[in-house]
Parts: C-alpha cells; sequence; structure tokens
C-alpha cells in the first residue's frame, strides 16, 4: 500500500485502475474531467479510453462494454447525466455482465455549473446503486468496490462524488494497479438486450426483485454506519458527515450514509433508539424522506422544516448553526465574521489573446440591436463584455436561436456556440433550424479544443484522448451537409474581415453560419507561439479608453493614458480598435 | 472540533497558489500527518480570484470556517483584503507586496484602490509583507515566487524546515529544483521570526 496526497479525482481514477477498469469514455464537465485525464496519462495501460462527443454516446459505448463482459467507467458532471438519461434509465433494465460505473460528479452550490441538481435521484429513478462518498478516501475504495457490486448485482453503479471531494486532495492510501484485461465478448440474448414491450416487462420485475439484496449488501459493505451514544442523533450523508463529524457534541449519535438504496430495517433501528434526529445532506432531502418513513414518534429536524437548506454546499459553521437551532448544542462555535466591503471583484474572464473577445466585439458592434444567445464554455464569460443574453444548457444557443427567430422577434438573432459543445449536441439543432426555415446566424467560436474544462481533445482537434491522430473534422462541409447555403470562415484576429464578414451576414436571410476559427491562446502558447506584445505609445495615446472598454486583462488604464501590462498575447486587435493609432507591436525587447 | 493548523492560501488563478499547497501537502505526507486541502479549479482559473485551503493534522473535510485559519498566505494584496475575514483573531497573513488591478476595475471606471489603501485595510492585524517576486527573480526565476512567499510563511507552519524543503523538490520541475530551493530560504531569509 502506497499514501499519497492526491486531487481526489485522481484517488478514483487509480482506483479504476485497481479495479482493472478496460473501457473508459466521457464527456470532460467540471468537476470530474480530471479522472479521464489522469487515465489517459496511463491509456497504454488501459485497452480503450475515449473522449466521446456527448454523455449519452459516451454511455451508450461504456453501457456497451459492459454488455461485453468488460469492466467500464463513463464520467460526466451532474448535468452531463440528463443527456445520458436515455439510455441509463433502461440499462438498469437489461443490466451488465461486466462492472460498469458511472461517475456523475456533483457541483453543490453550482461553482461551475449551470444547476444544482442532485444525481441521487436519477440513481433511485433508475433503480441503481449510489454510493455518495463523505471523503476521498471513501471515494477511492468506494470506487472499487462499485464495479465489484455491479457484476454482482449485474447493474450498472453510481460514484457520485461532489466537487469538495472531486477537487480536494488528501493523505489517500492506494492500492496496487490490476494486471491483466478482457477482451469484449458478446454473447446473444434478445430477452436481455433487446426491450420490446415483451422483454422489459419482464426485466422492470427481475429489477424490483434485485433491490432487497442490494440494501443489505451495502450495510455488510460498511458504507452506511451508525454509532449510538445518546438519544438525540445525527444522520448526515456524502460529504455532510465529515463536516458533521467536526463539530457534533460527544453524546449526540451518528449515522453517516454513504450509499443508497438505504436498508430501511437499519433505518428505523437507528431512528427507533433516539427522541430527535437531524438530517444533514446536501440538495435533496432523500435521506430525510427515508427517515421520515420510518420515523414513529421521533422528532426530525431537516430541509423540511426549515432547519437546513435545499441549496447550495453546506460547512461545519452551516452545520453547527443547524446543531444550535436544535438546541444539540448551545453557544457560538465559529466566531462572527465581516468580510471586507466594496472591493474590486475579481470574477474570472477570458484570457488576453482570447479569439472570443474579438468576436464578440465585431457581433456586438454590427448588430447592435441583435440578441445573442449563447451557450456552455469559456465564452460564457461574454456575459461581461454584453454579448450573451442567454444560456441554459450544452446546445442550445442555436435552439434557443431559431425558437426566438421562429416565434415572432423581428430583430436580429446571432448565438455563439464552441467547437466541442457545437459537436456535443449543437449539430441536432443547426439541422433543425434549417429544415424548419429559421432566419438566424450562428457564429461557431472553433478554437480546436474544449477548452473551459482544461483542454480535451475533440473530433474537430485532429487527435484522441490517447494522443492518436483522428481523421479531421471539417466543419465546414458538416454545416453545408446540414443544408447552409452561407458558411464563410474567418480569422477572428483579422477585426477588418470579421467585420466585413458579419455585415455580409447580416444583409442575408436564412440560417447563416461564420466560423471563427483561431487556436485556444493557452494552447498555442503551450505549444510554443510566440508573438512580440504590444504597447501604447503615450503621446499619441488619446485616453479615449475605447481599447479599454475592449475588456482584455492586458489593457490597463492609468493617468488618462492606455497602457498594456506583460499578458499581451500579441493578437493585435486592440491596435485595430485604436482610433488614433496609438497601440503597435513593441519593438524587440 | 478543529484540532489542527488551517491555512488559507489565495491569489490570482496563474500565479501557483495550488502548487504552494501541494508542497505543504507533501510536507505533511513525509511527517506522516493527516492532511486535508481545497481548492478552485475549472474556470474560476481564468485570472479569478483563486483560494486553497489546507489543514494539517485535520481529519474532517477540507473546508476551513472563516474566522478560524491561523495563517494567511496572499499572492496579491487585495486578495489579502477580500481573505482576510478567515483569520482567526491573532493569526498571522504573510503578503506578497504585489497589486494586480481586476480588469474590472478599469472597464468599470472605479477608482482603482492603491497599495497604501490596500495596506491600509489590513492594518492592526499580525502581518508580514514580502517581495516575493524580487527574491524569486535573485533566486533565479521570477517563476518561483510562489515558493519565496511560502519560505517567508514557513516560520509560522508547524512542519519541519527539512520536510518542507522536501515537499518542495517533490512537487518543483527537476532542473529547478535548486532554483526553488533558494528561493524557498531566501524568502524565509526575508521574514524575522
Amino acid at each position: 500500500m502506497d499514501t499519497k496526497y492526491l486531487l481526489g479525482n485522481l484517488a478514483i481514477a487509480h482506483a479504476c485502475r485497481e479495479a482493472g477498469v478496460d473501457f473508459v469514455s466521457g464527456y470532460p464537465g467540471t468537476p470530474s474531467s480530471e479522472v479521464i485525464e489522469s487515465l489517459r496519462t496511463v491509456s497504454d495501460e488501459i485497452p480503450h479510453l475515449e473522449w466521446s462527443v456527448n454523455e449519452k454516446v459516451a454511455f451508450e459505448n461504456a453501457l456497451a462494454a459492459a454488455w461485453c463482459g468488460c469492466r467500464a467507467l463513463v464520467t460526466m458532471k451532474h448535468v452531463g447525466v440528463n443527456v445520458a438519461a436515455d439510455p441509463l434509465m433502461t440499462s438498469s433494465y437489461t443490466g451488465v455482465t461486466g462492472g460498469f460505473v458511472l461517475l456523475a460528479a456533483d457541483d453543490p452550490f453550482a461553482h461551475s455549473s449551470q444547476n444544482e441538481q442532485d444525481s441521487r435521484i436519477y440513481a433511485g429513478f433508475a433503480k441503481i446503486p449510489c454510493i455518495d462518498p463523505q471523503g476521498i478516501q471513501e471515494a477511492h475504495d468506494g470506487m472499487v468496490k462499485a464495479f465489484d457490486l455491479s457484476e454482482e448485482f449485474g447493474l450498472p453503479v453510481m460514484v457520485r462524488p461532489t466537487t469538495r471531494i472531486c477537487h480536494s486532495k488528501g493523505d489517500i492510501n492506494l492500492g496496487e494497479p490490476a494486471t491483466g484485461h478482457r477482451s469484449g465478448n458478446f454473447t446473444k440474448n434478445p430477452r436481455q438486450y433487446v426491450v420490446i414491450p415483451a422483454h422489459t416487462r419482464i426485466l422492470h420485475k427481475q429489477l424490483n426483485e434485485k433491490q432487497p439484496g442490494i440494501k443489505k449488501r451495502l450495510i455488510e459493505e460498511g458504507f452506511n454506519t451508525q454509532v449510538i451514544r445518546g438519544k438525540k442523533a445525527v444522520i448526515a450523508g456524502g460529504i455532510s458527515a465529515a463536516y458533521a463529524r467536526e463539530v457534533i457534541p460527544d453524546d449526540v449519535s451518528i449515522a453517516t450514509i454513504g450509499a443508497y438504496p438505504i436498508d430501511e430495517e437499519w433505518l428505523k433501528a437507528f431512528v427507533s433508539q433516539h427522541t430527535e434526529i437531524l438530517v444533514i445532506e446536501e440538495l435533496m432531502p432523500v435521506i430525510e424522506s427515508a427517515v421520515l418513513e420510518v420515523a414513529c414518534g421521533q422528532t426530525i429536524y431537516g430541509k423540511k422544516n426549515g432547519y437546513l437548506p435545499y441549496e447550495g454546499e453546506f460547512s461545519p459553521s452551516l452545520i453547527a448553526g443547524a446543531l444550535k437551532k436544535a438546541s444539540f448544542i448551545t453557544g457560538e462555535l465559529y466566531p462572527a465574521v465581516t468580510p471586507a466591503e466594496n472591493l474590486p471583484i475579481r470574477p474570472p474572464i477570458l484570457c488576453a489573446g482570447c479569439m472570443h473577445r474579438s468576436t464578440f466585439y465585431a457581433m456586438k458592434k454590427v448588430f447592435k440591436d441583435g440578441i445573442f444567445p449563447s451557450d456552455i464554455g469559456c465564452y460564457t464569460l461574454g456575459l461581461q463584455l454584453g454579448a450573451v443574453d442567454t444560456t441554459i444548457c450544452m446546445g442550445a444557443s442555436i435552439t434557443v436561436a431559431s425558437g426566438i427567430s421562429l416565434c415572432g422577434e423581428e430583430r436580429d438573432v446571432v448565438c455563439t456556440i464552441g467547437d466541442s459543445t457545437f459537436l456535443h449536441t449543437g449539430v441536432n439543432g443547426l439541422i433543425n433550424a434549417v429544415y424548419n426555415g429559421a432566419d438566424m446566424v450562428v457564429v461557431i467560436l472553433d478554437n480546436r479544443i474544449t477548452a473551459m474544462t482544461g483542454h480535451q481533445p475533440n473530433p474537430n482537434t485532429g487527435k484522441t484522448a490517447c494522443g492518436v491522430s483522428s481523421p479531421p473534422l471539417s466543419l465546414e462541409s458538416l454545416c453545408r451537409s446540414c443544408g447552409v447555403s452561407f458558411v464563410e470562415t474567418v480569422d477572428p484576429y483579422d477585426l477588418t474581415l470579421l467585420l466585413e464578414t458579419m455585415k455580409k451576414a447580416k444583409a442575408e436571410k436564412g440560417v447563416r453560419v461564420i466560423i471563427a476559427r483561431q487556436p485556444c491562446i493557452i494552447v498555442a502558447k503551450r505549444e510554443g507561439l510566440k508573438r512580440r506584445p504590444f504597447m501604447v505609445e503615450t503621446n499619441t495615446c488619446t485616453g479615449c479608453q475605447l481599447c479599454v472598454k475592449y475588456g482584455c486583462p492586458a489593457i490597463e488604464f492609468h493617468d488618462e493614458k492606455a497602457s498594456i501590462n506583460d499578458l499581451c498575447s500579441g493578437c493585435a486587435v486592440c491596435a485595430d480598435i485604436c482610433p488614433a493609432g496609438a497601440i503597435r507591436r513593441e519593438v524587440k525587447r | 472540533m478543529k484540532t489542527g493548523f488551517d491555512i488559507m492560501i489565495v491569489g490570482i488563478g496563474g500565479q501557483g497558489t495550488i502548487l504552494a499547497s501541494n508542497v505543504l501537502g507533501e510536507a505533511c505526507l513525509v511527517e506522516g500527518r493527516s492532511v486535508r486541502g481545497a481548492e478552485t479549479h475549472g474556470m474560476a482559473q481564468r485570472g479569478g480570484s483563486v483560494e486553497s485551503q489546507i489543514r494539517i493534522n485535520c481529519e474532517f473535510g477540507p473546508l476551513i470556517v472563516p474566522g478560524t485559519a491561523d495563517l494567511l498566505i496572499a499572492f496579491d494584496l487585495l486578495e489579502a483584503v477580500r481573505y482576510r475575514h478567515f483569520l482567526k483573531e491573532g493569526g498571522e497573513m504573510i503578503v506578497n507586496n504585489q497589486l494586480v488591478l481586476p480588469t474590472s476595475t478599469f472597464t468599470s471606471g472605479q477608482a482603482p484602490p492603491t497599495e497604501n489603501d490596500i495596506i491600509g485595510m489590513l492594518k492592526g492585524l499580525k502581518i508580514s509583507i514580502v517581495d516575493a517576486t524580487a527574491i524569486a527573480t535573485a533566486a533565479g526565476s521570477p517563476l518561483a515566487a510562489n515558493i519565496a512567499l511560502l519560505g517567508a510563511a514557513s516560520h509560522s507552519i508547524p512542519l519541519g524546515l527539512e520536510s518542507l524543503l522536501e515537499g518542495v523538490r517533490r512537487c518543483v520541475p527537476k532542473k529547478t529544483i535548486p532554483i526553488n530551493e533558494k528561493a524557498f530560504l531566501d524568502g524565509r531569509a526575508a521574514v524575522n521570526p
């Protein structure tokens, strides 16, 4: 056994190697991405590993591998499960032969997400086991066991860490990676794999019959624990159990829930020995509902009576507040604090030299009165530039744009979508928009990579997750084959041409596509790009601040004059914006 | 209740706060201590305000409660102010004397705060201000500023000097080990405990 200081997601990835995973797929999404990013570094020891184009595709690929007897892992963030929900809901009917684990990383507080949905609900909905670890060691150990459980019950198993597990670190005990792998071997069995009504009715009954055994096994495996210490008790799930352990008084009992479904008899035995119980879990009241079902006269404190919130992430101080409210403790465990007020905010911002900034700039200049649906990616930060009017989920910029254009709204509709998001679910919307006669402009922000989640390759990159060259995908041909006749590709650093192309598009009708193409500046720099930076000639600068309004982090303004700091990557766009001609490339430093 | 020593490391995405926290994590492993850390990943890294929390001798969750941190290491003056309420009463603060103004101050036309304004907002705290970039540059590379700042903070960290240096060696690129060791020690020498 080896002890390492590891990121949660890296510990989870290591556990998959210990379990001898044979097939890995997923779509990047914070906070899940580092699991496959880590496995990519050892892709030579895993028979198949891929970044898929979306979560449904990833799920179905991995499911098929598990039908063939392989151990398969599929990873995604919580909202990715929505995309994969269609196969998920029936995969529990068909079951699996090889161990099949769905890693669904939840994001309470929506640190990097559009919502705070709780994947435990999905697991219950699909009737599959869900492991909900309270820390990194539990996530690691649970991941190894998840493959065994999946094979024992012939069911997919969900592992559901939250951001504070995926992106926290700790001293973790690791096992040895397994050696030897399985080769897929499909055994034909239509009664299992062809879910026509006659088959699926039987499969559903079989799925329901598996449930009691799963509940018992989760207790035997030690996922759910109880310690009796008094007449009052705390029941805590997931990472809330770790926070609760930090603040709970010695005379209060504690049950920790690390996996679902919860065995009702086990829970009732604990509940019945207490008079008052505080239930602590982030997001949905899953445990609380189970407790209320078995409670008989006990006072239950939780979300349903206002002791804890339904939203956001928990912390030791928040739990201390609930303990106090329920009179489990008296006095304050933590000091009251006052954060500094009126500080300039420092939100994340598009990089200096990011191709999205100039595209947004040109779009706003040409389509002054336009409506700008956008999508999920770095470019959602275009909100700060007034260039993002809607964002709801992956691929929805194009469909929201067509919906707006087809409902009678008369202003120009110009939507933006990244290359990876376009290939994820955007292209379906484009097909539909052309087919149904929408009048709109689609700007594909093509930086050749899935940037926001840490630069994962996609079919547009020309490389697979394992670094193997893949056939280059042509966005131009793809759009044309959807029936778009106006498809123009432009270098977004060429502001003049970019503006001209936008004007040309504005003059046309129907669905028009502009592909703005420049590599992500972070990737370009990593690959050795060096351009001389720009500077402001102070004497020529009139202090008009047009360059400042461009919003590049390399441009500053002091004493009525603009200046350029060392973040400048030399993209040259600000020099085109400056009406005084005061910005020019530095002569060799 | 809290049993260990809690450290906040704050700065701006890209300044190396995560590497600095990794050094502390590795140093804990060297000494066989339990440790927890929480970090900012993902989109917030794009020039945003970031924090790493490190809890030495901790077997609970990774989050430090505001008002309870024993030590705050700030890579930027403005971020020191933003997170100062995490410090416990009497806690210590080690701050890099650098001020990167957020782009928001320019685009919004807000009057940017000066270094003196900000240092004024930290008055009354136990604070050491260090020029970590200058120390690192003198040691061989401005990129080692995070390690120099960690060196300056090392007097207050309950881990042995040799363990911390071993942490540095484990975390930085191999060929930069001598520069980073020097930056650490020069940073340490820049502060009198």
